[in-house]
């Protein structure tokens, strides 16, 4: 099937199996590795990119069904070389250790910001809680999302 | 970050900078093992046994070999034509790579399939016909001794149970004396339930074998790569120097990718055959149900006091289910590996315990898992034990363990099993912890909640760990004793490169190791680039697991780091035309005595090394130096845990509040990241005792094969921890510094299941097995206390 969309501003259109996930043709396909698969049944959020304006997992999102949509990776997560404050909040509280949850953790916390850009700790722990990081004990990453929370406020 | 001993310690290089690591991490630029590509790559995928037990009739894979996109299929009777269908394991066992005579475990491996992409492989392993003869399937651990119980292992000329060792520790008859004079006795069974370490990232390979240079190359999720390089030239034969391993970025490891899996030897010889680049990434059930799974000890602890609440000894008998094959991860000496740390923190007169493994039809493994080798069980079980003596006694626990940790002069301290432990100063510790708690605080209002009708818990666990094998003297893999080797090479403009034999999994060791570095050569971080994960570019070295990179591999970085120091003082002595006794290391530099002005720094002393200079003796042109440490003896982190947990009733479900960590683990390269090792271990510990168990039904199914059984914690289970530190050098290692990678996993599971005991006290619950779940927990407030490793009817 044809497919055609847009990857963090950039039009790709590829023929695809219907079948393919859109984690495997971003990965395989498209080349972005940033995003990454751990577990097939949506639990762990690894795979979390965004499509259009919501995040989404995308080991349980058809390819096909990115059809005509906007997705954005973390590759596309920077403004050229200047770091999103979210990413820039993780270096810096030690939101990561192994680095595998950290793109999809970055990216729902973007998401949490644009939509409640003074959030609570609860509110943050919240927003991340359909995802899984197995080093960090989530307490830096959530220091992490308030840390941009903040910069982005002036702070 | 409270505590003694920590003010004023950030001096030098050390300190809590940023890692290194990041900057590719943030930007989704890291290289796992799933983002490499090769030109002409295959992709391999592995048909599972359905069942528990079998016997394999027949395997034809006729029809998946006519699939247009598969390249090969590898069946048992391939591998054993080559005479690989059987693999040696770290546990001087036998492990079979595919299936040829039985199957002895639900996801053993018994074909494998190389195909154009991903999906064609899977696809193909719908074609392959096995048909089998099934078998009673032995899941019990406690009836693996029985007469008529079904034998797992009949592959093994000669035998005839399912036994796998017995092996004890300590002074039975001394033991058994202090316990028949003792006051009080009191003892109970306890199940540390089978568990899965799940890291994120699962278990995968990329191998391409070159047969025009003989080479073959591995970039694999490995712990070992160097112990990894060993084994596989060992099983197939290929000379040791033409094999590569790389450990790339790896998604967390916590000792399951310390063993060699079957699917990488599949993808090895499917490279072989085909002449391409293989890779093969296990799915997460595959992770759960066939990988190192870790735990499954079923104990019976004792421990004996006199009536006034002094300790006297304890002693254990441990069923440890080792599943289908020994598979097991830990010097060779150790079958229960250091179990018998059991003695914890306490000052006691005796100590004996007996450890019988057997084989059952499930998974291999046991040693993952951050457990120390097995010194999670160890601590869990003392730590619970002393919990039921104080209420045995009356004793209110933190007072009882107060009354009896080892106290200060007594280090280094030989325990009844014969650990000597290296340092540590306990009641300072514990005493930070309670402080931090407000121990008597958290009792009244503990007190008032249940005169409310509330259930509030307070729990409390002091550990002692013996972490960084070890003495090559008596801790081996395979015969590779524990030594880590580490190269320094120092630029002629004073920049340096260091080679380590471990490599990391999220620990940090591009920035901890660069600090060490750059703290002995007065340099900065940002001067040292550590190199990892490669053999071709890295000394050899046992790898990264048991909290042994900054023990061992640490050590020998600064070793390396001293050598290279002390030929820079013999080339500056050379340009001041001075005697090198007449210069001190002073702030970062070398510099004359008495005129701390004149001198010169690393990277002025390396560009003279390079240059015309007349070089001294013992200098032959640069400054380069390498150095292997072979640890004198562990070192021996300890701490103490507070855990303040709320139940609820009438759903069971338990609220962890808050959770006080305190750690020593001596000196602290960078606290950042050694408060984030800690902050992983709570959740671990959390997530242990509350949700995570690996059980199976009466036919063998595996019932946490995937992340909605086998549950993890998430953001909203975990507590923001209120972390402490004091801090008492190792007086052994070179920069006083102990492990800390598994501190928290091993000591905080206890602080939880005391603390969710203490708060059904009132329903008169003594014991409960972990996992605590809503489920579990509202059975043991009825009374119905339930098996956690078995499936519940």
């Amino acid at each position: 099937m044809k497919v055609t969309l847009t990857v963090n501003g950039t039009e790709y259109a590829r023929d695809v199996e219907p079948r393919l996930l859109l984690i495997h043709l971003l990965r395989d396909e498209l080349g972005l590795t940033g995003s990454h698969w751990g577990c097939d049944t949506s639990n762990c959020g690894a795979c979390v990119v965004w499509l259009d304006d919501t995040p989404v997992k995308s080991c349980t999102v058809l390819a096909v069904m990115a059809d005509g949509h906007r997705v954005l990776t973390v590759e596309g997560l920077a403004n050229g070389a200047s770091l999103d404050p979210v990413q820039q909040g993780f270096a810096h509280c030690h939101g990561l250790q192994c680095g595998f949850c950290t793109p999809g953790m970055m990216l729902t916390a973007r998401w949490l910001l644009n939509n409640n850009p003074h959030p609570s700790s609860y509110q943050v722990r919240e927003a991340i809680s359909g995802q899984v990081c197995r080093c960090t004990g989530y307490e830096n990453i959530v220091k992490a999302v308030l840390w941009a929370a903040e910069y982005e406020a002036g702070g | 970050m409270t505590g003694p001993g920590v003010a004023g310690q950030e001096t030098g290089a050390y300190g809590a900078i940023p890692r290194k690591e990041d900057a590719r991490f943030v930007r989704g630029q890291g290289t796992f093992v799933d983002d490499i590509s090769l030109p002409g790559m295959l992709h391999g995928a592995i048909l599972r046994s359905p069942l528990a037990h079998a016997r394999i009739i027949s395997v034809d894979a006729s029809a998946a070999l006519a699939h247009p996109k598969v390249e090969a299929v590898l069946t048992g009777a391939d591998l054993a034509g080559r005479g690989l269908a059987w693999m040696p394991t770290l546990s001087a066992d036998v492990q079979a790579v595919l299936a040829t005579d039985k199957v002895r475990f639900q996801g053993q491996e018994v074909a494998f399939v190389v195909a154009q992409d991903r999906y064609a492989a899977r696809d193909a392993l719908e074609l392959i016909a096995v048909e089998y003869e099934p078998l009673p399937p032995l899941i019990d651990a406690r009836t693996a001794l029985a007469q008529d119980a079904p034998l797992v292992r009949d592959d093994v000329p000669g035998r005839a149970d399912n036994r796998v060792f017995d092996w004890n520790a300590g002074d039975k008859t001394a033991t058994d004396a202090v316990f028949a004079t003792a006051e009080v006795r009191v003892g109970c069974d306890m199940v540390y339930p089978r568990s899965h370490p799940a890291p994120l990232e699962t278990c995968g390979i990329v191998a391409a074998s070159d047969a025009v240079t003989g080479r073959l190359t591995v970039w694999s999720t490995s712990q070992a790569p160097h112990a990894h390089r060993t084994l596989y030239s060992v099983i197939t034969g290929l000379p040791e120097h033409k094999i590569r391993i790389v450990s790339p970025d790896i998604g967390g490891g916590f000792g399951s990718k310390v063993p060699v899996y079957p699917g990488y030897l599949c993808a090895i010889v499917a490279s072989m055959i085909t002449g391409r680049p293989v890779k093969w990434v296990e799915d997460r059930s595959e992770n759960l149900m066939s990988t190192a799974f870790a735990r499954d000890y079923h104990m019976h602890g004792e421990i004996a006091a006199t009536a006034d609440g002094r300790i006297l000894g304890v002693r254990a008998r441990v069923l440890a289910d080792h599943g289908a094959f020994n598979a097991t991860a830990q010097p060779a000496k150790y079958p229960a590996g250091f179990f018998h740390i059991f003695t914890g923190s306490y000052d006691l007169q005796a100590a004996f315990c007996e450890v019988t493994g057997v084989y059952t039809n499930k998974a291999p493994g046991g040693v993952a898992y951050s457990c120390s080798f097995r010194v999670t069980e160890a601590v869990y079980l003392v730590e619970r034990l002393v919990d039921l003596l104080a209420r045995e006694l009356g004793m209110d626990p933190a007072q009882l363990r107060m009354r009896n940790l080892l106290r200060p002069e007594q280090f280094p301290y030989t325990c009844p099993t014969g650990w000597q432990y290296d340092s540590g100063d306990y009641p300072r510790a514990f005493a930070l912890a309670l402080d931090l708690a407000g121990y008597q605080g958290l009792r009244r209002e503990q007190a008032e909640r249940r005169a409310r009708g509330e259930y509030m818990g307070i729990g409390i666990s002091f550990f002692t760990e013996g972490v960084g094998a070890g003495p090559r003297a008596h801790m081996d893999i395979l015969g590779l004793g524990m030594a880590d080797g580490a190269d320094l090479r120092v630029h002629p403009t004073g920049k340096v490169v260091l080679a380590i034999s471990v490599q990391t999994q999220g620990q940090g060791h591009e920035t901890t190791f660069a600090q060490l570095v750059a703290h002995e050569l007065g340099l900065t971080p940002d001067d040292v680039e550590v190199v990892h994960g490669d053999t071709d570019r890295t000394p050899f070295g046992l790898g990264t697991y048991g909290s042994r990179s900054t023990p061992v591999s640490g050590a020998a970085a600064v070793l390396a780091a001293r050598k290279v120091r002390d030929r820079a003082r013999l080339v500056a002595a050379a340009t001041l035309e001075l005697s090198p006794d007449d210069l001190e290391w002073l702030d970062g530099k070398w510099r004359v005595r008495g005129d701390p002005d004149r001198g010169a720094g690393i990277a002025e002393i390396a560009m003279a090394a390079h240059s015309s200079l007349e070089l001294p003796d013992g200098v032959e042109g640069h400054l380069d130096a390498s150095a292997v440490y072979n640890p004198p003896n562990l070192t021996f982190p300890f701490g103490a845990y507070i855990c303040v947990t709320d139940v609820d009733p009438a759903t069971g479900e338990v609220t962890v509040r808050r959770f006080i960590a305190v750690d020593d683990c001596g000196v602290r390269i960078n606290p950042m990241i050694v408060e984030g090792q800690v902050h992983r271990g709570l959740a671990d510990g959390i997530g242990m005792a509350l949700m995570q168990a690996i059980a199976f039904d009466e036919n063998g199914n595996c019932l946490g094969g995937s992340f909605m059984d086998y549950l993890l914690p998430t953001a909203l289970e975990c507590p923001s921890p209120e972390l402490g530190a004091t801090v008492t050098p190792s007086p052994h290692h070179p920069v006083g510094a102990k492990g800390i990678g598994e501190s928290a996993t091993v000591g905080s599971p206890p602080a939880v299941v005391n603390s969710v005991v203490d708060a059904l006290a009132p329903f008169g619950v003594r014991h409960a097995d972990m996992p605590l779940t809503p489920a579990n927990v509202w059975r043991a407030i009825q009374g119905r206390p339930v098996r956690p490793d078995l499936a519940v009817s």
